[in-house]
């Protein structure tokens, strides 16, 4: 059913058809909606979970943690100072293996003090062990929702549905509401091989010598390893009832493209329509937007890049002391391989700054006029 | 009282910035009385000079001047705490007209 | 692509009343972006929402700088900011004022509309005499200025996404809708 809705409660809907068991959050600008409609969902009865209201996001998440381990499918969301606060179990859920599904709301770390949209937060919890995902549209919202919790319950691997504070969170549109009777053929109910129960008494996450803890560790990265194949494996079966999809990487005019943009988030939707114009103007462009940041696509980022004559990496995040995030995870997924094109970094977007498609056309313009950029970071839309 | 219509600080480059956000401007350019529904009226004649309605006013925006509570209508929000808490119940509250 | 700005004051409805046009928009099977200023909106503080139509998926996720109509909630806004701000040339604006369009100093650069919102949402006991919510008249005159929906399709929208006095607030979006 096509409804109008906002990017939070997209985020709700999503947790409802995949019908979590368990929901605990705490609310924060800009996620609060998320709470508030799946609450009102367990008041009034349209969402059979137990909504556990905790003090802050640490225990959010230690309560999602424990529901899963009882074999519970449990949701939560978050954004910035609330993520930032639940670090330390964020390590737990990934380590101790519990398939949690977390929206969590791109704000910018304070200070300065702001409810705006920019990637820090998420990225800054990029080794967590989670996967991460990152949306464009309230419709990619609600299915990757559903979707990533098929793929984290099949791997044990916790995962992060990003989007963009305001642009997305706040921001109405049109969307394809999925049907509860297909989505409950997509997901099965949640039944982990191993659980808390007192049919089956064991004890978890207790002290994990050095004989043990490097093995858990490794079985988590060959999982992780796992994802990319079986996230587009999820995806084509969600295909076959909903006609969308989660793919690794959303490639837009990218076959014949002679220039790319790499993008992320609600950017990577605005890249296309300068792509569009560009072409207009006789530049072959294209936009390779990453949608899955954990596991990093390599394999399909190296297929598509070593194509095009050069690409810019827009980033609205910045590892300060090293420069785009996005751009170091590409740079060095190319390093070493022949025939790769020259790829530059831009930042820009930080604390919300509205990321144009003007923007995106100074980005093109700097990066075709240059072999290498001149500095490591070219920084778009900053009054220097 | 404080200084009316300050303007609101926005700077023109990063080097004109400090590297933090300290001291780099008040709210006082956010008249916030243009946000008013409902004004607060204060009547002298019933008034006791407690001092109550400055100390519960949370913008704040009432001032005593001569000893005497005075609204300032630049801020005012018109939430009408004042109103609730004056002991004497000196404080009405008006619609305003638009 | 239109793209429309509403100019209002927080808790008169200005976002509710995006909403409610985004959905009758969709319900037409349009595609449609609405968002409210990206700000913390307070109670009477001037505000601002933004609205995308097209006939094909919206993927710019900017901000709107140059709409093709202003909508303007409250009158008084007129004189507070300038809600002309990137409005392009000949377009429209629409006010909530019971005075007619010559009042208003944008005629000639603009079309300038009036329609009484304030008038019908009092009418139809809407909010207080103080602060009437005028979001589902406005929206009942603006499909009709702009000829974004039919009438139906708006009546839907606000039973479907209204749920307090769902009648009067038809019945208000109707009265706005003929007298525009």
């Amino acid at each position: 059913m096509k409804k109008v809705i906002m990017g939070n409660h997209a985020l709700s809907y999503g947790a409802m058809l995949s019908r979590a068991q368990v929901i605990s959050a705490y609310p924060i600008t800009p996620q609060t909606q998320v709470v508030e409609l799946l609450s009102e969902m367990c008041a009034d009865g349209s969402l059979a979970a137990e909504f556990i209201k905790v003090e802050s996001e640490h225990s959010a998440m230690a309560s999602c943690i424990g529901a899963s381990v009882a074999g519970a499918r449990a949701f939560t969301a978050t954004s910035s100072q609330g993520l930032a606060l639940m670090h330390e179990m964020l390590h737990w859920a990934a380590g101790g293996r519990h398939p949690i599904v977390m929206g969590n709301v791109n704000r910018s770390m304070a200070p300065g003090w702001s409810i705006w949209a920019d990637q820090n937060d998420s990225l800054s919890q990029r080794d967590t062990g989670w996967m991460q995902f990152y949306c464009a549209s309230n419709q990619e919202v609600v299915d990757t929702v559903i979707q990533a919790f098929k793929v984290s319950e099949r791997l044990m691997i916790p995962a992060m549905v990003i989007l963009d504070a305001f642009a997305l969170s706040h921001t109405y549109e049109v969307v394809d509401v999925p049907d509860q009777a297909l989505v409950d053929k997509f997901l099965p109910p949640f039944k982990p091989a191993i659980k808390l129960t007192p049919a089956d008494p064991r004890a978890f996450g207790g002290l994990t010598g050095s004989e043990h803890y490097m093995e858990l560790r490794y079985k988590l990265q060959k999982d992780m390893e796992k994802a990319p194949a079986l996230i587009e494996e999820t995806g084509r079966e969600y295909e076959k009832l909903f006609g969308r999809r989660l793919e690794l990487v959303d490639a837009y005019l990218c076959d014949d493209a002679e220039f790319l943009f790499v993008t992320s988030g609600t950017a990577g939707y605005t890249a296309r329509v300068a792509v569009d114009e560009l072409r207009k103007s006789g530049v072959k462009a294209g936009n390779l937007r990453i949608k899955v940041f954990r596991p990093f696509p390599f394999a399909e980022i190296r297929g598509i890049l070593k194509k095009v004559k050069k690409a810019a990496v827009v980033d609205r995040n910045c590892s300060y002391g090293a420069g785009g995030i996005f751009y170091q995870e590409v740079k060095s997924g190319l390093y070493g391989i022949a025939g790769m094109p020259p790829v530059l970094g831009y930042i820009a977007g930080l604390g919300g700054r509205d990321i144009t498609v003007d923007s995106f056309k100074e980005v093109a313009a700097h990066a075709m006029a240059r072999d290498h950029a001149d500095e490591e970071i070219v920084w778009i839309g900053v009054k220097k | 009282m404080r200084p009316k219509k300050a303007k609101k600080i926005v700077f023109a480059s990063a080097d004109e910035m400090p590297i933090m956000i300290a001291s780099v401007g008040d709210q006082t350019h956010n008249l916030t009385g243009a946000w008013r529904n409902i004004r607060p009226e204060i009547r002298r004649e019933d008034c006791i000079q407690c001092g109550i309605c400055w100390k519960f006013c949370p913008e704040p925006s009432i001032d005593i001047v001569d000893e005497w509570p005075v609204v300032d209508y630049d801020y005012c929000k018109g939430c009408g705490i004042c109103a609730e808490e004056c002991p004497a119940k000196c404080i009405v509250m008006v619609e305003e007209r638009k | 692509m239109i793209e429309i700005r509403f100019h209002g004051r927080g808790g008169q409805g200005t976002v509710v009343a995006s909403k409610i046009l985004a959905d009758a928009i969709a319900k037409e099977g349009n595609w449609v972006q609405a968002y409210p200023e990206f700000g913390v909106e307070r109670r009477g503080s001037p505000v601002v929402a933004f609205i995308r139509i097209d006939d094909k998926q919206i993927f710019d996720k900017s901000r709107i700088y140059t709409p093709d109509h202003v909508v303007v909630v409250d009158p008084t806004l007129v004189e507070a900011v300038d809600v002309t701000v990137g409005l392009k040339p000949g377009g429209t604006i629409i006010i909530n004022s019971d005075r007619g369009p010559d009042h208003f100093p944008f005629e000639g650069r603009f079309k300038v509309r009036t329609i009484d919102a304030t008038a019908i949402a009092v009418k139809h006991k809407l909010g207080s005499m103080a602060a009437p919510i005028v979001n589902t008249a406005i929206v009942g005159a603006v499909i009709k200025i702009l000829g974004l929906t039919r009438l139906d399709s708006l009546t839907q929208a606000i039973r479907d996404g209204i749920s307090i006095k769902p009648d009067d607030n038809v019945k208000a979006a109707e009265e706005a809708f003929e007298q525009a």
